[in-house]
């Protein structure tokens, strides 16, 4: 780990565990904006790190965010944290100037509804962005399309949309805005960035956040097996309870083992393909883990006021957002089968992130 | 290295290249040692090429994935010439590692017996002190190529358990054309004979067949079990059937399939990574046990999965002899999965070892 790296971590890991306590994760459930603990972020520059010093940021790699969003799973923080940080780079990347505040990012693409159209007075936006993170409290919402067949990076304000509030099962919120002719930024994207960016990186975000949530699963099963007593001894005495915690902590290995290697594409080039097998390889042990831990916390673990089910519940959520195990499994086999037999192993110790011909491997779907 | 493999392994067929590091072929494992591929991290006063532990990951993973036939030569270069290298004098090392290193010298694995298995502690065969030597007795069991090895390392009671099951017990370097030593092929489920039982009835072998110290078999064998269980081919096994369903799928998939094979593909890149992981612990000197137990296991249920999910998607049968290349694979490795979670440390004892890193045990 790098030193910059080994920094960010302790930074996120100290002002997560002082300000992101139960408290504040049930007020936050409750609809609470929890402000102390997103001005303690914003104030050591976490949510706009992945920004060059130039911009206000402090120009970290992927692989040194990745502890920010490891941190952030492993204490479930209900801000958006992981958000802030993609749409930062996007924006910076594009050279737009970055707002202040907490930032969403949105997927457009197939099955969004929102349509941009030029107009005399500029770009303006029609239509819905559906399950928008934290929608109700930033200032702007981020995503990437195509643009005059160009891949761009889209800045909405959010006070221009209609909010109507959702939320996933940990209660974040997910929310639809609505956008009726409202004036839009827009700049273009070199490559490696695409016009599906925002939902690549949205999705090597919530793998990293799950990683994270399950390094806590890990640790709290582990510690409640350690304490807690049947047939008078410890229940992690017992060869089933340790061989289920041996599978958890393999899982939990391999989701950060994915993710570190998506981060690393992501420094060298198109990390589709990387973060496509990051995303299914995290998202098969959030379920696994999940699992596993309920079992092995029985029935404490299936009460509101135990403390598994903040990470739980975020875990089934965050492995269906930014596109699914099903979605990126298809899109990575796709590719495989595109490139051939001859060409799995290579592509595979390239990190999935081969450029044959200067083009990506993936072929972005239809 | 991939152009030399590409050459090298032109005429061999997919059924054949399913059987990759259980494939015996001593001529290629010449060839190897000719090129240096063999005891590459060894020094060079030994017949190595004191490359890094990461090169020599990639050399495996590469001959693993290219389904090379490298069994002869693989448990030498693997455990027995590292644990040389540890334990061995420098009179067994001048005399043996070069050898080794040329893919001339074949090594077999002497740990379980009919009655120690996970629980290799209960061994019974000893070796008692003789004139001239030790005189073995006992017998070994599921020795890998043992019919086709020139050497075992042997794990043996020289002397009775202690207030520990894990004292007495020795290493010796059994040269198998020692008379009073019998190797009987077994006959696997799949028709295929490469393990073996060995029986030793008072078989003499010389005073430098001791390998380290007399009574300190258990902590030597256990950095065997290191060596063992840190190499890349726990997930590679099965790679030559993912092989033959993205070729049969071919470059269209519908939905299900290229969703199948891209699940696959996800879990192979991430247990590459974590397998050059172990290597990269291997090289900076630290222990791997816990990391490779653990690669170990995820590596092992993704080989035996393989085969399940090739059915789920295609339904076609597996076949042994007939059929088409994706179907003879199917057959072959649909019998020989059972064996990855059992060979080198079952899948309960890793979780075991698992679950002491946890703090559970």
């Amino acid at each position: 780990m790098s030193e910059t790296a080994a920094l960010l971590r302790e930074t996120a890991e100290r002002l997560l565990h002082d300000h992101c306590g139960r408290a504040t994760l049930e007020a936050a459930e409750r609809g609470e904006w929890p402000s102390a603990l997103w001005d303690a972020l914003e104030a050591a520059g976490l949510p706009q790190a992945l920004a060059p010093e130039a911009a206000g940021g402090a120009g970290v790699t992927w692989r040194e965010a990745r502890e920010v969003l490891r941190a952030a799973g492993r204490h479930a923080a209900p801000v958006p944290l992981a958000e802030t940080l993609v749409a930062t780079a996007l924006l910076a990347a594009a050279e737009l100037e970055r707002p202040s505040g907490p930032l969403a990012l949105a997927e457009t693409g197939a099955g969004t509804a929102l349509r941009c159209e030029r107009a005399a007075s500029g770009w303006r936006a029609h239509g819905r962005l559906a399950a928008v993170p934290w929608g109700r409290s930033v200032s702007h919402v981020v995503t990437t399309a195509l643009l005059d067949g160009r891949p761009h990076v889209l800045l909405l304000q959010r006070s221009d949309a209609a909010v109507r509030r959702g939320s996933n099962l940990a209660r974040e919120p997910r929310d639809e805005l609505v956008f009726d002719a409202a004036p839009l930024r827009v700049a273009p994207l070199a490559p490696p960035l695409r016009a599906d960016s925002a939902l690549v990186l949205g999705a090597f975000a919530r793998a990293a956040q799950m990683a994270g949530a399950l390094e806590r699963l890990l640790d709290d099963s582990v510690r409640h097996a350690q304490e807690r007593r049947q047939f008078g001894r410890p229940i992690g005495s017992f060869q089933a309870i340790q061989h289920a915690l041996a599978v958890l902590a393999s899982e939990t290995a391999a989701a950060g083992t994915a993710v570190a290697a998506a981060a690393r594409a992501a420094e060298r080039g198109d990390p589709t393909l990387a973060v496509a097998a990051a995303k299914v390889r995290a998202g098969e042990a959030a379920g696994i883990g999940a699992r596993i831990a309920h079992q092995v916390h029985g029935a404490i673990g299936f009460t509101y006021e135990g403390a598994l089910h903040f990470w739980t519940r975020r875990l089934w959520a965050w492995r269906a957002e930014h596109g699914s195990e099903r979605v990126w499994a298809e899109r990575l086999g796709r590719s495989v089968a595109a490139r051939g037999s001859a060409a799995l192993w290579p592509d595979v110790t390239a990190g999935l992130s081969a450029e044959v011909d200067g083009a990506s491997v993936d072929r972005a779907p239809e | 290295m991939r152009a030399w493999l590409g050459e090298a392994l032109a005429d061999v067929s997919a059924a054949r290249r399913a059987r990759s590091w259980g494939g015996f072929d001593p001529e290629f494992s010449r060839r190897l040692g000719e090129r240096g591929w063999i005891g590459m991290t060894w020094p060079r006063r030994y017949g190595g090429a004191e490359r890094s532990a990461l090169e020599r990951g990639v050399v495996l993973e590469e001959l693993l994935a290219a389904g090379a036939p490298v069994a002869a030569h693989w448990v030498a270069d693997r455990q027995s010439g590292p644990l040389l290298l540890r334990y061995g004098s420098e009179a067994q090392r001048e005399r043996l590692l070069p050898r080794m290193a040329r893919g001339e010298l074949f090594f077999c694995i002497g740990m379980s017996e009919p009655g120690a298995g996970s629980d290799l502690a209960a061994i019974r065969s000893r070796a008692e002190r003789a004139s001239g030597g030790w005189r073995l007795q006992g017998s070994k069991l599921w020795t890998s190529n043992a019919h086709r090895s020139h050497y075992m390392i042997a794990l043996v009671r020289t002397s009775p358990e202690g207030a520990s099951r894990h004292e007495g017990m020795s290493q010796f370097l059994v040269d198998l054309t020692t008379p009073g030593i019998t190797v009987r092929p077994i006959r696997d489920l799949s028709g295929d004979e490469h393990f073996c039982e060995v029986v030793f009835e008072d078989a003499l072998v010389p005073e430098e067949a001791l390998l380290g110290v007399a009574g300190a078999g258990w902590a030597q064998v256990m950095a065997e079990l290191a060596f063992e269980r840190s190499g890349p081919e726990r997930y590679l096994s099965s790679f030559q059937l993912l092989l033959e369903l993205v070729r049969e799928t071919g470059p269209e998939p519908e939905r299900a399939l290229a969703a199948g094979i891209g699940r696959l593909v996800a879990h192979l890149a991430t247990l590459r990574e974590m397998s050059l992981a172990v290597a990269g612990r291997l090289a900076a000197g630290r222990d791997p046990s816990l990391e490779a137990a653990l690669v170990k296991d995820l590596g092992t249920s993704f080989e035996q999965e393989i085969p399940e999910v090739a059915h789920a998607l295609l339904g076609r049968p597996p076949r042994p002899e007939g059929g088409d290349d994706f179907e003879q694979v199917l057959g072959f490795l649909m019998q020989t999965a059972p064996s990855f979670s059992l060979r080198g440390g079952t899948r309960e004892v890793l979780r075991g070892i698992i679950a002491r890193g946890l703090g559970l045990r």
